[in-house]
């Protein structure tokens, strides 16, 4: 099954017929053309990924699903130059990430990575876990924290630049965490299941944070999750990843305005979508 | 907050009432069961023994040459200590060559060596430096071969998603987390270079607290052996307090520092 073919086209009823946010400006921001991935041990090898074929535009939010073991977060640590592809390309504005197993670090400083463990650092305040990446790159201490406190209101942590990572809480904490991946003007944001350490709550709240974020800063996104209802919510498309090999199965494109209001989910072509997202992973489960 | 405070007073006020009704029961002790002075004495003459020795000179200059001979020692011990740690910890096959030796060498009874070392090193301080070292060498040394392996591997990917160079790497996040196994290492140290620094001057010298002390009991003086062994505790808590300090100063960001108060709670 191709990529292509599967795409299911979903337009609300009644919403205003915009162009999907990665249409406004058309660039490609990120191409994944025949990215693969074996793993070799002297015992096996296994096919963690095969023939990955991926096209993300400006501004776009493109949420990836799969069961756990389908390779999501394998695509999304070679996608953030932290594992080399066996095979295929990955193209960030049209300049290789990857050189071989070399990665070009050029690239790789214009991403953002947030992962499902916030990895703050208990030593740093608020303020300087959200700059650590502008003081490696060099910035100076004005600049960087003029920025931190700029993020630190974005993600609606203002008031806590001072505070250490040990007075706040596991949401808060993974606020931090994006602020700090957002903190370098990243080309490219790529989480790997943010929240999934989160209470269903705070989740849901955080969800809602994200897409504000995201809609402010016109960030491109690639958001791994394994929560169907999330990933509807959040992405402009979904992509199901398939396991052994990972290969994408379908991609769905979500229709629904936005910002989005948590109310969304109850509508019957949410529903449906996450019906038949849940339908196809129940039939990864079989194979 | 107010029961946080007065949780935090409560050492203060508990220390010298315990300590305060021990010296009661010890006193009732020796006046009911009439131990001999030489083997218990009471505590008002312990006190008044202690008054004399602070205000001897002589002390005060025996004070001085073993709190030396610990911290000198303490300090080779962290520096070597350190050092070695960093390098076992960071090459596996040299660790794995060495950890027979090292194995062997922690359960050997260092103690048992004092006498060995005043041989070599002879009577004067240079050997009770040594002791002290050797003493306070391996646990500082593990504790930082086991930080430098214990750096969170979330954070390494963190510091490599930012394209961190090495030193980076190392000064933002290897150094900072190995702080904490550094100073539970230095804990450690301390209290054994000031044992390492009184056995020595035991077994061989002629100066000291630990040289007091023998020379006390020599003379059968109960109270003043009492009295030193004070003055030997009280130089040890203030050697100890010293590292604490150091270490609430230096990782105020740790939980053995801020202590057990959860903040989220």
């Amino acid at each position: 099954m191709s990529a292509d073919s599967a795409e299911a086209v979903f337009k609300t009823t009644g919403a205003r017929q915009s162009t999907p946010p990665g249409q406004r400006s058309g660039a490609t921001k990120l191409e994944l053309i025949g990215v693969g991935k074996e793993f070799r041990t002297k015992r096996a090898h296994t096919q963690a990924l095969e023939g990955i074929d991926l096209t993300i535009r400006d501004g776009e939010f493109v949420s990836v699903i799969g069961r756990s073991g389908c390779g999501k977060t394998t695509l999304l640590r070679m996608i953030a130059g932290l594992l080399s592809p066996t095979t295929g390309q990955i193209l960030v504005e049209g300049r290789s990430l990857w050189n071989g197993a070399r990665v070009d670090t050029s690239v790789v400083s214009q991403l953002g990575v947030v992962f499902q463990e916030a990895n703050l650092f208990p030593w740093y305040s608020v303020a300087e876990n959200i700059a650590l990446p502008l003081q490696l790159r060099g910035d100076d201490k004005a600049s960087r924290l003029a920025r931190a406190q700029e993020l630190a209101e974005l993600v609606g942590l203002g008031g806590f630049e001072r505070s250490y990572p040990r007075e706040l809480s596991g949401g808060m904490r993974q606020r931090v965490a994006i602020a700090r991946a957002l903190s370098t003007h990243p080309k490219l944001l790529l989480m790997d299941e943010p929240f999934g350490a989160l209470d269903a709550l705070t989740r849901e709240r955080m969800n809602l944070e994200l897409q504000r974020i995201a809609l402010a800063t016109n960030a491109t996104v690639i958001f791994i999750t394994h929560d169907i209802t999330e990933a509807v919510f959040l992405g402009d498309r979904v992509v199901h990843l398939t396991p052994r090999p990972g290969r994408i199965a379908q991609i769905k494109t979500i229709g629904f305005e936005k910002p989005r209001s948590i109310d969304v989910q109850t509508e019957p072509e949410f529903g449906a979508i996450a019906r038949d997202l849940r339908h196809a992973l129940d039939e990864d489960e079989k194979r | 907050m107010s029961r946080d405070r007065s949780r935090k007073l409560l050492p203060w006020i508990s220390t010298p009432v315990i300590l305060i009704v021990a010296f009661i029961a010890w006193d009732v002790f020796v006046r009911v069961s009439g131990v001999p002075d030489v083997v218990l004495p009471p505590p008002a003459s312990v006190f008044e023994s202690l008054g004399t020795v602070l205000t001897t000179g002589e002390t005060w200059q025996h004070a001085y040459i073993t709190a030396a001979e610990t911290v000198g020692g303490f300090l080779i011990a962290l520096v070597v200590g350190v050092t070695a740690g960093v390098i076992l910890g960071k090459v596996a096959w040299l660790e794995l060559s060495l950890r027979p030796l090292v194995v062997a060498s922690q359960v050997v009874p260092k103690v048992a060596l004092i006498p060995l070392f005043v041989v070599w090193f002879g009577f004067g301080m240079t050997s009770k430096v040594v002791i002290s070292a050797m003493l306070a060498f391996f646990p500082i040394m593990l504790n930082v071969q086991l930080g430098v392996r214990s750096v969170e591997p979330g954070q390494r990917e963190v510091m490599r998603s930012l394209n961190a160079t090495r030193w980076q790497t190392f000064r933002h996040l290897e150094l900072k987390s190995t702080m904490p196994y550094v100073f539970a290492g230095m804990e450690v140290g301390i209290v054994l270079a000031i044992i390492g620094a009184i056995v020595g001057e035991y077994l061989g010298g002629s100066e000291g607290l630990g040289y007091l002390l023998v020379r006390t009991l020599n003379d059968l003086d109960a109270p003043a052996m009492f009295a030193t062994t004070i003055m030997l505790s009280a130089l040890g808590l203030a050697l100890y307090f010293m590292v604490n300090g150091l270490k609430r100063f230096f990782i105020p960001w740790h939980e053995s520092v801020y202590g057990q108060q959860d903040v989220n709670g």
